[in-house]
């Protein structure tokens, strides 16, 4: 493995040793008073930065200064981004600069494909950090990480994703990775807000949330991205609320069991309830928790290992 | 992990030690170590035994096991992964970690006796002191080993030494334990084909 890109096509075995690997390292730093390792010494990751993150980011980081690699954050701000530099030569000059691994979120779909493209043959390895409205690896796999913590294991489970479908990386990631391991998905949203093409994903459809929460062992609530939104994909933000947000009384509709997530950021009150968000049943600090153990996973497999193993 | 199947009759191959052999070698360890730490007696220091995965940490278990018989000292036990310490990630394919397990009352000012299985180079010993390191400060760490080969790379040396086997660089030197491998001996290979 050298690039992270989607987990689209991401072999189920690789999928489950990134998680194992997360689940060790977890165990392995759980109570230590220094939680830092040698793994990765003298490896220099960057990450790039097009589009607003904090948790994304600073678990990037953690990530990887707890495995001892240099870390450099470039923003497109502080950058030659903003001189007008393009994405190739910003990347290729940080490749140039030493970088072993890119770490990228981008507004644009494909992003991290295009970047994966123009530093084939220089070393530099890339990591999907969302590109667009495509696909958000890492996020899907902390996702994972703690669904198989929370239920024991994810193959047979009853998965829902609700929301803001269309607009959303974390969604089709999940979708991709979820089923891949055996979890049944479906996804819940208003039919304005799921792509076009969704008959083709191996998923079911449903637009009736109260009718999918008994049934269920986990619920992953989406923001809705307005940022994102030029139209009017729904009459108004209190009536989506109503019809598709995790509400009090929507929660008590769960079965015991049932795991709330969110890949954050969150709008309380809007798609979750503020009640909810903060129930023993929601794994959303745990996720958090998860992505910088879950990213350290994936910095040991693309970096720790031979250099030329395919 | 699929035990692995070690020890299969090849000709290449010869037994260096039966499993009569090991659980006897595994026994006059278990005596050396309470000797020499004073297991038992009045006011010895607490011992910890690390086994390094895969093979020390089931000798560590037995270890802990036998001196629980031969002295009524309980010894806590744990497991203690190199992995993510080794001076040769870049060398070698990605390998999958293991789980370090250290005992509820962690290793501060304690007698930590590492445990492995063949001691060759050293490097996985050096791995192990770095990791230790991480895990806390020991009184004092000591070293015991199934089997030495030679070949030291580093100034290490083993406390504890079950057998000493000279070898050649061209030869394995495999350890087959019961709880991994389905049946205990120690098999000295000559790299043939490989």
């Amino acid at each position: 493995m050298k690039h992270l890109l989607s987990t689209d096509g991401l072999d189920p075995a690789q999928a489950t040793a990134v998680l194992d690997t997360a689940d060790t390292l977890k165990r392995t730093l759980l109570g230590r008073e220094v939680r830092k390792l040698p793994t990765l010494r003298g490896r220099t990751v960057v990450t790039m930065f097009y589009e607003n993150s904090t948790r994304t980011r600073v678990s990037f980081e953690v990530a990887g200064k707890w495995m001892s690699a240099d870390v450099i954050n470039v923003s497109a701000g502080g950058s030659s981004v903003g001189k007008g530099e393009s994405l190739r030569d910003t990347a290729l000059t940080l490749s140039a600069a030493g970088a072993d691994l890119v770490i990228v979120r981008h507004p644009a779909s494909g992003a991290a494909h295009r970047l994966a493209g123009w530093l084939e043959g220089t070393g530099t390895g890339v990591v999907n950090a969302g590109d667009g409205m495509h696909e958000h690896p890492t996020q899907a796999l902390l996702d994972a990480a703690t669904l198989r913590e929370r239920l024991g294991t994810i193959a047979g489970k009853r998965i829902a994703i609700v929301g803001d479908v269309l607009h959303s990386r974390v969604a089709r990631s999940n979708v991709h990775l979820l089923t891949a391991l055996g979890a049944e998905v479906v996804l819940v949203a208003p039919p304005t807000l799921l792509p076009t093409g969704v008959d083709s994903w191996p998923v079911s459809v449903s637009h009736d949330l109260d009718a999918e929460l008994p049934a269920l062992d986990a619920v992953m609530m989406l923001r809705v991205q307005a940022e994102r939104m030029h139209g009017g994909f729904f009459p108004s933000a209190r009536e989506y609320s109503i019809a598709y947000g995790l509400s009090e009384r929507r929660f008590t509709l769960l079965p015991e069991h049932a795991v709330v997530l969110h890949p954050g950021p969150m709008l309380r009150g809007m798609e979750i309830a503020a009640a909810v968000a903060d129930s023993p049943r929601a794994a959303i600090t745990e996720q958090v928790r998860n992505g910088v153990h879950v990213r350290m996973a994936v910095l040991y497999h693309l970096l720790a290992g031979e250099e030329e193993a395919a | 992990m699929a035990p692995r199947v070690r020890g299969a009759t090849d000709p290449a191959e010869r037994e260096l030690l039966s499993a009569g052999d090991v659980a006897r070698t595994i026994a006059r360890m278990a005596h050396q170590i309470i000797e020499k730490t004073s297991l038992g007696s009045e006011g010895h220091r607490p011992v910890v035994l690390l086994g390094i995965p895969s093979r020390g940490a089931p000798l560590a278990r037995r270890l802990a096991e036998l001196i629980a018989e031969f002295s009524d000292a309980a010894v806590p036990v744990g497991a203690l992964d190199i992995t993510l310490y080794r001076d040769d990630l870049r060398r070698r394919p990605n390998r999958p970690l293991e789980s370090t397990t250290l005992p509820e009352g962690g290793i501060d000012d304690c007698l930590v006796v590492l445990v492995d299985d063949v001691l060759f180079s050293g490097r996985t010993i050096r791995a192990a002191l770095d990791a230790l390191r991480d895990a806390g400060r020991p009184a004092a760490v000591q070293l015991a080993v199934l089997v030495d080969r030679g070949h030291r790379e580093l100034p290490i040396r083993a406390d504890y030494v079950g057998k000493n086997v000279p070898t050649s660089r061209a030869e394995e030197v495999h350890v087959c334990l019961t709880e991994l491998d389905g049946r205990d001996g120690v098999y000295l290979r000559r790299e043939a084909d490989q």
